[in-house]
């Protein structure tokens, strides 16, 4: 059973606790151009989560000792507001922001063609303004619309991602008592173009064919979400304020 | 009024969208090939011109490149040469020998001081955005007077028009003098009333220029101007 022994995230008709289908996604809707002083910015709601994201530049970087001659280098800065939790959360950076910082522009960095811009700085801010599970997931999803946002040449977006197991069962996109008493948890950023995969994390135990198949769900949320995105673009050009 | 997009259907991308098979056909700015695919990697609308395959973004940083003309403020004056703010990424440089002022050594503040517009031209850029400004040049100074707006870089075409209609339209209409610069800065000049239109006609172009309402404006003031 789960990682918390008696906890019942399955309901007896086979639906979960907020009564989705084992395969099925929380709503998500996206938003680009939400700040008027950023280069590129967008905002998205995944479930109860909400994620903003800015982004500036290429830009000068520094201190000059992170410059590379022969590159753009991404700044990203995840950052959960006090409120979106609650537990307030201590306001700054902790150990749990750096890593998702870290990860996030290590996968940002493989799509945007940081080649284009040596020795700058393309600076992102993901701030989470609302947190139920899967913030990672919104904030890249969030990064990439506003990178696209602030015509940043890229090789494709990124879609952020999550399935897991649930008692004993693989489950797409874990809400937050999903999280906290579930077994595991796979959350992947998709290139939704080429399908290849720009990060991946597991926390908890999947078998190859639970992997296999939270991955099939994976996939088939991120061609959903990333028909969101692109929507979510071309309605920004639409309203004229480009 | 021109939107800036010849020939080709008028089709909107997003980055990493397959815009189709490379063949016969060269990948243009804003898109790669990868796969024997053309694959977009700017938001924006596709274009298609003498089998070159590109995307016109929607938004866009400045990126400088040879030749541009700019507007650039000083910010950063040493003894021998000027450090302009160009809307880069990066400050480019004027070296006081291509100033078109004769320079000694310690006196670059007497001709330029922080702060101060001037009309220049890009003469080189390096692979790594470091760039030299010239002021030899016909009509490149310093900017005493008028006024400085900003556009964003995408729009600058639109702006201008096809050959300069556009920008012919605004400068009839409100009698004023109007350059526009490479990097998205615009320098008015004119009567105060005037500058005050014309600014507000671009603000228009800006926000509206799509639609039929700077076109309505223009016409209007045009119109006004007529009867007198």
């Amino acid at each position: 059973m789960g990682g918390y022994g008696d906890v019942k995230l399955l309901r007896d008709d086979g639906k979960r606790l907020d009564g989705r289908a084992i395969d099925e996604m929380r709503a998500v809707t996206i938003e680009a151009g939400v700040l008027p002083a950023a280069d590129g910015s967008a905002m998205v709601t995944h479930g109860l989560n909400v994620a903003v994201a800015a982004v500036y530049g290429p830009m000068e970087a520094h201190p000059r000792k992170i410059q590379r001659q022969d590159r753009a280098v991404i700044d990203v800065r995840y950052n959960m507001a006090p409120f979106s939790t609650g537990d307030r959360i201590r306001p700054g950076f902790n150990r749990r922001s750096r890593e998702i910082s870290k990860v996030t522009a290590e996968a940002l960095e493989s799509v945007v063609l940081v080649e284009r811009y040596p020795r700058s700085k393309i600076r992102v801010e993901i701030e989470i303004l609302a947190a139920e599970a899967g913030t990672r997931c919104a904030g890249i999803t969030a990064a990439s619309v506003a990178l696209a946002d602030a015509g940043i040449p890229m090789r494709d977006m990124i879609v952020g991602v999550a399935s897991g197991k649930i008692e004993d069962t693989v489950v797409l996109d874990l809400d937050k008592a999903e999280d906290n008493y579930g077994q595991a948890d796979l959350p992947v950023g998709i290139l939704p173009n080429t399908g290849e995969i720009a990060f991946l994390q597991m926390d908890g135990d999947l078998s190859i064919d639970e992997y296999n198949l939270a991955m099939e769900y994976n996939f088939k949320a991120a061609k959903e979400i990333h028909e969101v995105m692109a929507d979510a673009l071309k309605r920004r050009y639409e309203r004229g304020d480009a | 009024m021109s939107k800036g997009q010849v020939g080709a259907e008028q089709r909107l991308v997003t980055p990493g969208m397959v815009i189709g098979p490379a063949t016969g056909k060269r990948a243009g700015s804003g898109t790669i090939a990868e796969n024997n695919e053309f694959i977009a990697t700017r938001l924006g609308w596709l274009n298609e011109r003498n089998d070159v395959v590109s995307v016109l973004p929607i938004n866009s940083a400045y990126m400088p490149r040879s030749g541009d003309l700019v507007i650039g403020y000083v910010a950063e004056v040493r003894n021998n040469l000027w450090f302009f703010d160009v809307n880069g990424p990066f400050q480019a440089l004027l070296p006081m020998s291509l100033a078109p002022w004769k320079v000694e050594y310690g006196s670059t503040r007497q001709h330029l001081g922080i702060g101060d517009a001037a009309l220049a031209r890009i003469q080189e850029v390096d692979e790594t955005h470091n760039m030299v400004l010239t002021m030899k040049g016909v009509g490149l100074r310093r900017l005493n007077e008028g006024a400085v707006v900003s556009i964003p870089v995408n729009l600058i075409d639109t702006l201008r028009g096809e050959n300069n209609a556009t920008l012919s339209r605004i400068r009839d209409a409100t009698n004023c003098r109007i350059i526009v610069g490479d990097n998205g800065r615009v320098w008015i000049h004119g009567d105060a009333e005037d500058m005050l239109t014309s600014r507000q006609l671009i603000q228009t172009l800006q926000q509206e220029g799509h639609k039929n309402t700077f076109e309505t404006a223009v016409l209007a003031l045009e119109n006004e101007r007529g009867e007198h």
